[in-house]
C-alpha cells in the first residue's frame, strides 16, 4: 500500500513540476499587467504542435525544439500583446476578461482547421522509457521535463532578482505608477513579460510533447488547472505559483487514485474554491 | 427614470408587434428557429448582466445554472412524471439555492477571481453530472414524448408556441431587470461595482445584494435550461454544461452592452444570427472556422468597441445633443 503511494506521490509530483513551469508564466501576465490570458494554454498547444511539426518533417528531436519553441513563443506573445491585450489596458475590466477567451478560440479553432482535431503522438523521441526502482516506476521523459521546469522556473526567479529588466518587472509588479515615475517603461515591461510568460509555456509544451498526446484542444484541460494554481499560489507570485502546481499535480493523482479517476479535475478546483473562500488572497499573496 | 417620449412608446410599440406576428408571416422553421435562440440567449444575457453587468461579477460558470434547471425539470418529468412547468419552478428555486451556496464562498471575490471561481464551479457541475449514473452520465436524457400542449410544455407540429414562450420568458426577464435596476436593489449593486469599500462604508451589506443578484440570475437561467430541454427535447452534459454556453452569455451582454437593459437584447439579436449562420455555411464540416471567426469578433469588440452597441449609440446620442 505505501509503495503504491510512494509511485502514486511521484507521479504527482512529476506532472505538478509540469503545472509549475506552465503556471508560472501566467502568474507573471496576470501579477504584472492584471490579465488573466485565457490563451495561455493554447500557446502551450502552439509548443506541442511546433514541437511536433519539427520532429514529424525534419526529424527534429522534441528536446532540440525547446530553445526554437521558446523563441517562437516569445515571438507570439510579443504580438498577441502588441495587437490586442495592450489595446484592452484602459479598457472596461469585463473588456480585459473576455478579450483572451477571443485569442483563446481563435488559435485552438485555427489549430482544428489547420491540423484537424486528431489525436497526435511523438512516436519515437530520444528520451523514452522508464526506470525502475523497485515499486517505483520512473518515466524517464516524464522525469527530464520535470527536471527542466525546476530549472527554468529556477531561471525566471534568478532572472527577475538579479537583472536590471528583471527588477523592472518586480517594480510594475508592484506598483506601476511609481514603477513609471521612477523611469520605468511600464508599456516595454508588459509586452516583455507577456512574451516571457508564452516563452516559458512554449517551453512547457515541448518537454509535454516527449509524452503527451498533441491535438488542437488540449489547452481546455490544462487552461483552467493554471487558472486555479496562480489564483492557489497567490496573485502574481511566482513562488506561490511553483509551490500550487507540485501541490495541485499531488492532489490530483492521489484524489484519482484514491477516489474516482473521472473526478480528479473536480477534486482540484473543489480545492481551489475551498482556498480561496478561506484566503481570497492565494496561498502566497498579499 | 424617465418616462419614455410618445416616439418611443410607438416604437417599442412596433417592435412588440413586429415580434408577435413574425411567426405568423415568416414561413420556413429556420428563421424560427433562429429567433428562439435569439430570445433563449437574449434572457441569459439579461440574466447574466443582473451579476456581471450591475455587480461586477463575471460569472463564467452560468451554463451550471442552465444545466441544472434542464436536467431538473426533465428528471422530474422522466422519474416522477411532474408537470414541465412545476418542474420550471422546481429547477429555478434549486439553481437559486446552488448560486447562493457558491455565491457565498465567492463573496469576497473580485474580477478574475470571480470568473475564475466560476468556471471551477461549472466545471464541477459539468464532470459531477457527465458520471452520475442516476442522470444517464454522458449518454444524455431523452424526454418521453407527450401530447402538444402548453400545460405538457411541448409541441411537434409546429415551433410557434416555443416562439411565444421564450418571447414572454424575455420579457419577463427584461422586466425583472429593469425593476431591479430602477429600485434599491440596483443603486446599491452599482455601488458596489463602482468601490467595494465605500459602498461598505456607506452601510451596504454587500455579501447580502451580492447572492440576491446571484440568485436571481440563477433562477431565470434555470428556466431558460427548462425551456431548451422542452424545446431541444434531448439533453447531455456536452449540451447543457459546458465552458462554451456561458462564454456565449457573456459576449451576449458585451456585445449588446454590459450594465443596460436592453443591451444583452441587442447583442444577441446580432450575435446568434451570425453564429447560427456560419455554423450552418462554414461550421459543416467541423473545419473551425465559424469558431474562428467567432473568436476574431470577441477580440475585435474588447479591444476597440468595450462599451458594446448600445454603449456606443448612446455615446453617440450625448454626443448630438
Amino acid at each position: 500500500m505505501s509503495e503504491q503511494l510512494l509511485a502514486q506521490l511521484i507521479n504527482g509530483l512529476l506532472i505538478g513540476c509540469m503545472y509549475s513551469l506552465i503556471a508560472v508564466g501566467l502568474t507573471m501576465i496576470w501579477g504584472v499587467m492584471n490579465i488573466v490570458n485565457f490563451a495561455h494554454a493554447d500557446f502551450l498547444m502552439i509548443g506541442m504542435f511546433t514541437s511536433f511539426w519539427l520532429y514529424t518533417l525534419y526529424g527534429v528531436d522534441p528536446l532540440l525544439s525547446i530553445p526554437v519553441c521558446g523563441v517562437l513563443l516569445f515571438l507570439l506573445g510579443w504580438i498577441i500583446y502588441k495587437f490586442v491585450v495592450s489595446k484592452v489596458m484602459t479598457g472596461p475590466a469585463l473588456a480585459q476578461v473576455v478579450v483572451t477567451f477571443g485569442v483563446s478560440i481563435f488559435i485552438a479553432n485555427a489549430a482544428v482547421f489547420l491540423w484537424s482535431p486528431d489525436f497526435r503522438m511523438i512516436e519515437k523521441p530520444l528520451l523514452q522509457g522508464s526506470w525502475i526502482m523497485g515499486p517505483v516506476r520512473l518515466s524517464i521523459p516524464k522525469a527530464v521535463a520535470s527536471i527542466g521546469s525546476i530549472a527554468i522556473t529556477l531561471a525566471l526567479f534568478l532572472f527577475l532578482r538579479k537583472t536590471k529588466t528583471g527588477k523592472a518587472i518586480l517594480a510594475v509588479e508592484m506598483n506601476r505608477s511609481s514603477a513609471l515615475l521612477m523611469g520605468i517603461n511600464t508599456e516595454r515591461v508588459n509586452a516583455l513579460s507577456f512574451a516571457i510568460g508564452s516563452s516559458l509555456v512554449g517551453i512547457a509544451g515541448a518537454f509535454l510533447s516527449m509524452y503527451y498526446y498533441i491535438y488542437p484542444q488540449v489547452g481546455g484541460t490544462f487552461g483552467l488547472l493554471s487558472f486555479c494554481i496562480v489564483a492557489l499560489g497567490g496573485f502574481g507570485s511566482i513562488e506561490g505559483a511553483f509551490i500550487a502546481g507540485i501541490l495541485i499535480g499531488i492532489v490530483q493523482t492521489l484524489g484519482g487514485y484514491y477516489f474516482d479517476p473521472a473526478y480528479k479535475y473536480a477534486i482540484v478546483f473543489a480545492l481551489y474554491l475551498v482556498t480561496v473562500w478561506i484566503r481570497p488572497q492565494g496561498l502566497m499573496g498579499w | 427614470m424617465k418616462k419614455p417620449t410618445v416616439l418611443q412608446a410607438v416604437f417599442y410599440a412596433a417592435l412588440l408587434a413586429a415580434l408577435l406576428a413574425f411567426p405568423l408571416v415568416v414561413k420556413g422553421t429556420f428563421p424560427t428557429h433562429v429567433m428562439i435562440m435569439v430570445f433563449l440567449f437574449a434572457m441569459m444575457g439579461v440574466a447574466w448582466n443582473i451579476l456581471g453587468g450591475y455587480a461586477a461579477m463575471f460569472s463564467f460558470g452560468q451554463a451550471a445554472f442552465f444545466g441544472i434547471g434542464a436536467y431538473t425539470s426533465t428528471i422530474l418529468l422522466m422519474n416522477y412524471n411532474v408537470n414541465p412547468w412545476i418542474g420550471l419552478v422546481a429547477g429555478g428555486v434549486l439553481a437559486a439555492l446552488m448560486g447562493a451556496a457558491i455565491g457565498i464562498p465567492c463573496s469576497n471575490l473580485r474580477g478574475h477571481y470571480f470568473a475564475i471561481a466560476s468556471i471551477a464551479f461549472a466545471e464541477i457541475v459539468r464532470i459531477h453530472f457527465n458520471n452520475w449514473k442516476f442522470v444517464a452520465a454522458a449518454e444524455g436524457l431523452s424526454l418521453p414524448l407527450l401530447p402538444d400542449s402548453l400545460k405538457n410544455f411541448m409541441f411537434h407540429s409546429s415551433k410557434a408556441p416555443y416562439y411565444y414562450i421564450i418571447l414572454v420568458f424575455l420579457l419577463l426577464s427584461v422586466l425583472i431587470c429593469w425593476y431591479i435596476s430602477t429600485n434599491r436593489m440596483g443603486f446599491y449593486l452599482r455601488a458596489i461595482k463602482e468601490s467595494h469599500e465605500l459602498a461598505k462604508g456607506m452601510g451596504i451589506s454587500f455579501v447580502r445584494y451580492r447572492l440576491y443578484a446571484i440568485m436571481i440570475s440563477a433562477f431565470l437561467t434555470a428556466m431558460a435550461g427548462t425551456f431548451y430541454a422542452q424545446y431541444i427535447l434531448y439533453i447531455d452534459p456536452e449540451s447543457v454544461l459546458i465552458l462554451p454556453i456561458s462564454v456565449q452569455v457573456v459576449l451576449v451582454a458585451m456585445l449588446g452592452g454590459a450594465g443596460t437593459i436592453i443591451g444583452p437584447v441587442i447583442g444577441a439579436a446580432i450575435l446568434l444570427p451570425l453564429s447560427e449562420i456560419t455554423r450552418v455555411w462554414l461550421g459543416y464540416k467541423g473545419t473551425g472556422v465559424d469558431m474562428m471567426i467567432y473568436g476574431a469578433l470577441i477580440m475585435v469588440i474588447s479591444a476597440y468597441q468595450p462599451q458594446g452597441v448600445w454603449g456606443y449609440l448612446t455615446s453617440i446620442r450625448r454626443r448630438a445633443k
